[in-house]
């Protein structure tokens, strides 16, 4: 085998923050012109090594080579001049400015006199997007547009910089399966034009669908590295967590009694009162049931649920809890009833960032520990620490800073605010976004297991593999509509896909896996 | 307890640094550099009899600023409260010297004082529950709101008051209403009444922030509110709760005032929100909400009228203490900056160990 064309080359790269290693001695080598995926749990050291290698932070030890020369980035500027560009797992753009300016938002493309020459940022926009196969337009809002969206116009922007080194950390987290087959297109089409991409995700079959090289980092040291076509997506698990095995499966634990029905229920798309997003939607959840709502971003899923939690309300229908219609209650209300939400946006709608761990578990139940009109902290935190046992939260005390938790610890504390309610149903958004393998299986674990006490539990996901093993039950909703109801154990992977997709029948990456 | 694991290593001197003192403890070390230099500079700024004075200033100031930083806490801002600080002056010298007609009749009613301080205070929990319906129900945004209310509320004390001021508010023996100044002027085991209220008012709302549902429920909606709304917190009501107390506490330091001069007039309290709003940032409170303390607040009202006193005894020009004053607060600011980012390196820090 030639020697591989090294562009860009970490050597024993190491990260310290305070007494903490995040990176310990890190080899890196991205070969030009071809995908490196990066793999590794949350906190494993993925997103200190991109940082380094945009030149965001720098390094402890260690040094960096471009080309074969040693080089050091004094900022992201700087890398950024090298041609080294990142899209950020969080977006990073800036909703009141049009889509155009967020693109050449610090390198704006200038005629004499220093004016900005807007027809040629105008047209090169237009390029780009018919590349990405979008009709963004160059002067539409970017808070105008839908997530995934303003993720394709992440991406863009970093296409508009001419990056010949590409750091694409979960770009795909908001895109939806078509946008992520065109997404894999301009990928095979930058590698043609010589462009090296690192990418990260957490849909770990997508990522070594389009991985040539991958790495594997683990409690922040690199622990394999290989070519893609040598490597299973089982042994890249066992690589990552030090074990075998993905996800929880679900018992067959239902009851017949009903906990939660939805009758015929209608709702108006909150960004858009004239369109539904969901339309006559009827759905009965028994105790100890687990139910998937699987179904593409854009499917209703989140208007859903939200509506059953109580931020939306809906134009017609009914929820029912045990019987007792709750439509008309608030969203504290239906809480003490019984039914509660855990949202999709962890940071945006579930976390209290300037609380303790404790204070956020307890959010949603203060109110039972008052004896009066003073809240007794004893019981407070005998029931705070019992939630943190009973769901796992890796924490140093219940007084830790939330912020101080990686997102799978973060999300087993949004669960547990939501079970220390005493919930009789509990509904979870995407409960499973942007955390790593290990802490996926055991968050289904944790439903699996509080469906066994009674608890009726409906999700929603788009990641298959989830809704396959996961559920006793997959309702599959397409545009506001149920288009299937299946059972996991019935049916194959492509058969739900199908039902989902508007379109039926698209191919999706790794289908197989 | 298996399951809690600490990863992080404990520097055993973590927390007891210079420059954690410096920037924690700011209000305070500003206070103490404001007392030291102005004891040097003037013999009398110590004397007992002046601090008494001094913090008879202070506690008019730290009752704003403590209804201030409730709404502060829920990322709102309350810029009407001097404004009612003048109408319950002037509601109160109304209700005084020229009584209550009874509608349709020539009867006129002089309430006693009690009831006098009840309706004033109604008066400013109606001006706060005014601003809390139109934050909430109208979503016009609180600087707005209580912008408008600023004018309204000044306006409304200048036509109750014709433009005037009700003088010498003793009230009549035969009318059973005298007793008004005691507010003011009244002193128990020698400090002045006004002192004592702003001391009460503290310790309950220290209660009310750390001990009470409403305390929890007002940090997380300050914090996050669409998470304190989803996990169930009535942020309607407890907004408007927020504004209504506001409202209370600035109708409270009207009725302290116009008692301690046994005047009230309408212009009263012009510009007080501001002073307000300087102790509750001093204080460390962050005007992006959920950030915030009765202690700092308390502190902050004393290093500003500490300051400002300390400035008139020594002599400093009217035009210089502004820009001194000023200054202070921008230096509490930027050294609030400096700890959030310094707290902000050690989370990532953190984060980087808590895997």
């Amino acid at each position: 085998m030639s020697q591989p064309d090294v562009v860009l080359r970490a050597k024993k790269v190491r990260k310290e923050y305070g007494l903490t290693v995040a990176l310990n001695d890190v080899d890196f080598d991205l070969v030009r012109g071809k995908v490196t995926t990066l793999f590794g749990e949350n906190g494993a050291g993925k997103s200190t090594l991109m940082k380094i290698l945009a030149g965001i932070e720098r390094p402890t030890s260690g040094s960096l080579e471009l080309d074969g020369q040693d080089i050091s980035f004094s900022n992201s500027t700087h890398a950024k001049s090298h041609g080294i560009s990142i899209i950020h797992q969080e977006l990073s753009l800036a909703p009141n400015l049009t889509v155009r300016d967020n693109m050449f938002l610090g390198s704006e493309i200038r005629s004499m006199g220093g004016r900005v020459n807007y027809t040629a940022e105008n047209d090169k926009v237009r390029e780009i997007m018919k590349r990405l196969q979008h009709n963004i337009r160059p002067d539409e809002l970017v808070g105008d547009l839908r997530l995934g969206q303003q993720q394709i116009v992440e991406i863009a922007r970093a296409l508009a910089s001419d990056a010949r080194i590409l750091i694409m950390d979960e770009p795909t987290s908001a895109l939806s399966n078509v946008e992520i087959e065109i997404l894999f297109t301009v990928i095979e089409d930058l590698k043609s034009h010589g462009v090296s991409i690192i990418y990260i995700s957490h849909h770990l079959e997508e990522a070594l669908h389009v991985a040539d090289y991958i790495y594997v980092l683990r409690d922040s040291n690199m622990i394999a590295t290989d070519e893609a076509k040598n490597v299973d997506l089982p042994g890249i698990v066992r690589m990552m967590i030090g074990r075998e095995g993905v996800g929880a499966t679900a018992l067959d634990q239902k009851t017949d009694q009903i906990v939660l029905e939805i009758r015929n229920l209608t709702i108006a798309d909150p960004s858009n009162p004239a369109r539904l997003a969901i339309d006559n939607f009827s759905l009965k959840v028994h105790a100890g049931e687990v139910v998937c709502l699987y179904g593409q971003m854009g499917a209703g899923r989140t208007e859903l649920l939200e509506t059953i939690a109580g931020r939306l309300h809906q134009i017609s229908g009914e929820i029912l809890l045990n019987g007792v219609d709750i439509s008309g209650l608030t969203i504290g209300n239906r809480i003490k009833t019984g039914v509660a939400l855990v949202p999709e946006d962890r940071q945006r709608d579930g976390l209290v960032q300037l609380l303790t761990v404790g204070h956020n578990i307890s959010l949603s139940s203060v109110s039972d520990f008052v004896k009066k009109f003073i809240m007794r902290t004893n019981p407070e935190i005998v029931s705070i620490e019992k939630k943190i046992q009973d769901v796992r939260v890796k924490t140093s005390s219940h007084k830790s800073l939330i912020t101080s938790l990686s997102g799978g610890n973060q999300q087993k504390v949004v669960i547990g605010k939501v079970l220390l309610t005493g919930p009789k149903a509990i509904i979870l958004d995407e409960p499973t976004r942007g955390i790593d393998v290990g802490a996926k299986a055991e968050i289904f674990q944790l439903l699996t297991e509080q469906a066994k006490h009674g608890l009726a539990v409906l999700f929603a996901t788009s990641e298959i593999s989830e809704a396959m093993t996961a559920a006793n039950r997959i309702v599959v909703l397409s545009k506001g509509h149920i288009s299937a109801e299946m059972d996991p154990k019935k049916v194959s992977q492509p058969d739900v896909m199908a039902a989902a997709d508007d379109k039926t029948s698209k191919r999706r990456i790794g289908a197989g896996a | 307890m298996s399951n809690i694991v600490s990863k992080v290593k404990k520097n055993p001197f973590a927390g007891f640094t210079f420059s954690k003192l410096l920037t924690e403890g700011r209000a305070f070390i500003a206070l103490a550099v404001i007392i030291v230099v102005f004891a040097y500079l003037s013999p009398n700024y110590l004397n007992l009899s002046n601090v008494i004075v001094m913090t008879r200033h202070v506690g008019l100031n730290a009752l704003l600023a403590i209804g201030m930083l409730l709404v502060i806490l829920t990322a709102g801002i309350d810029l009407s409260v001097g404004s009612t600080v003048g109408l319950s002056g002037v509601l109160a010298g109304f209700m005084l010297m020229q009584g209550i007609q009874v509608p349709g009749t020539h009867t006129v009613l002089y309430p006693s004082v009690w009831v006098i301080v009840v309706l004033c205070l109604f008066a400013g929990a109606l001006v706060g529950l005014l601003n809390g319906i139109l934050i909430t129900r109208f979503k016009v945004a609180p600087f707005i709101t209580t912008l408008g209310t600023l004018y309204v509320v000044r306006g409304t004390a200048l036509l109750i008051a014709k433009g005037e001021t009700f003088n010498d508010m003793t009230g009549k023996p035969e009318l059973g209403n005298t007793g008004f100044n005691v507010l003011g002027l009244g002193k128990f085991l020698g400090l002045p009444t006004g002192v004592w209220v702003m001391i009460g008012v503290a310790l309950l709302t220290a209660v009310l922030l750390t001990k009470t549902v409403f305390g929890r429920w007002l940090y997380a909606l300050g914090g996050n509110e669409r998470a304190a709304e989803l996990s169930g917190v009535p942020i309607k009501r407890v907004k408007i709760w927020v504004y209504t107390l506001s409202g209370v506490c600035a109708a409270a330091t009207g009725l302290i005032i116009a008692s301690e001069l046994t005047a009230g007039a309408p212009q009263t309290g012009q510009s007080y929100e501001l002073n307000a709003i300087a102790a509750v940032v001093i204080g460390g409170a962050a005007l992006s909400g959920g950030r915030g303390h009765i202690r700092g607040t308390l502190l902050g009202a004393f290093v500003i009228g500490f300051l400002g006193d300390g400035l008139v005894i020594v002599g400093v020009s009217s035009f210089w203490q502004m820009v001194i004053q000023g200054a202070v607060i921008i230096l509490a600011v930027a050294l609030d900056e400096a700890q959030q980012s310094s707290k902000k390196k050690q989370k990532l820090a953190k984060a980087a160990s808590d895997k």
